[in-house]
């Protein structure tokens, strides 16, 4: 799948786009909902990724270890232009943040009193909320259509966010059970 | 200069533990700071702000901590331990999974990890809902409450037990001077 996707394309993906491109989605995903901007990138604007080895990546990412965000980069960059794409992709992504956070950082040091930061704050999470419920519905695309997979979405949704569950634990428990609802030789 | 190998080892150790993105260690990242290098509640939650008003990960406010602790070396430090090696771990399971190649197994796995990852994504968006609703309220009125203790039972809690039953053995991460 890996050689099918940069072969398809008349042009490799550059370094410096891949850079650029993370580095856009760095300087501009204000509030989080990062991966909401990574999928408007990678399916819709770019079309370096089919809408499947997205979510295939949305997955790994989310239950290997790390901020979601950054290893979604580094499994599309390792895809696009292997190890050294990986690392070029989670730079654009965090440097714009980095010294946004240690210029603040810096003035902190200095005057530890900052109640601004507490307004804008409520303006970036609310609209952060909207966009990543926006995406949350995109993403799910037609496993909104099937009764299987709307009880495993509400279930997960259950012991994450009403059970409380730690993560870990409601992979233990889901993966096992949704694994089997889905094997091999079973219909969606 | 001497927090420097102390910072390592506990941002290496926080970011193999942050299983499902970084606000699952943020307890546990609280109590490992305010131990080993002091640093307070309050300055905690003001540095977790920061990376709420930046663009990017929320998470690079750990950055600042490396920096509040050692300087910019140390907020060299704290990048490099927080974001090495659990990218390490992730691209090589992206490449195991690119091996499975055809294999109906690797299908069905997808399959299945879909919608839970619906289902994550979902609570995602309810805690951000949560956060953005309750959170400039309750920092206006006190900021302590704004975060969740470490001793609340909520869904990081799990990290705390591993921790305290022994899955991590504290004495490894807690190298104060």
């Amino acid at each position: 799948m890996a050689e099918l996707a940069v072969t398809d394309q008349p042009n490799p993906v550059t370094l410096k786009d891949l850079f650029v491109q993370f580095f856009i989605i760095g300087a501009i995903s204000f509030g989080g909902g990062i991966v909401a901007y990574e999928r408007i990138l990678l399916v819709e604007k770019r079309k370096w990724l089919t809408a499947d080895e997205f979510m295939a990546f949305l997955a790994i990412s989310q239950t290997m270890p790390g901020l979601n965000s950054v290893n979604l980069a580094v499994l599309a960059g390792d895809l696009l232009r292997g190890k050294l794409g990986a690392l070029i992709a989670v730079l654009g992504l965090i440097i714009p943040g980095s010294i946004f956070v240690l210029a603040l950082g810096l003035l902190y040091s200095e005057n530890s009193n900052h109640p601004m930061a507490n307004f804008l704050l409520m303006g970036v999470a609310a609209s952060a909320c909207g966009l990543l419920a926006a995406i949350t519905y995109r993403i799910g695309d037609d496993n909104w259509k099937h009764f299987k997979s709307v009880a495993i979405i509400i279930v997960t949704f259950c012991l994450m966010s009403i059970a409380k569950l730690a993560l870990p634990l409601v992979l233990l428990i889901m993966a096992p059970v949704a694994i089997y609802l889905y094997r091999p030789g079973k219909s969606l | 200069m001497s927090h420097l190998p102390s910072l390592f080892l506990t941002f290496s150790l926080l970011s193999l533990l942050a299983v499902g993105g970084g606000t699952a260690v943020l307890p546990e990242m609280q109590t490992l700071l305010s131990q080993n290098f002091g640093i307070s509640h309050t300055q905690f939650i003001h540095i977790y702000s920061f990376g709420q008003i930046a663009p990017g990960p929320n998470m690079l406010m750990v950055l600042v901590i490396g920096f509040q602790v050692a300087g910019s070396l140390g907020a060299a430090v704290v990048l490099f331990s927080f974001f090495l090696p659990s990218s390490v771990l992730c691209l090589y399971a992206g490449r195991l999974w690119e091996r499975f190649g055809e294999s109906p197994w690797r299908r069905s796995v997808q399959d299945a990890l879909e919608p839970i990852s619906i289902g994550l994504m979902a609570s995602g968006v309810y805690a951000v809902a949560k956060a953005s609703i309750v959170s400039p309220i309750t920092l206006i009125f006190g900021p302590h409450h704004t975060f969740p203790h470490p001793k609340n039972q909520d869904q990081s809690g799990f990290c705390h037990s591993w921790v305290r039953t022994g899955w991590v053995d504290r004495s490894q991460i807690s190298l104060r001077n």
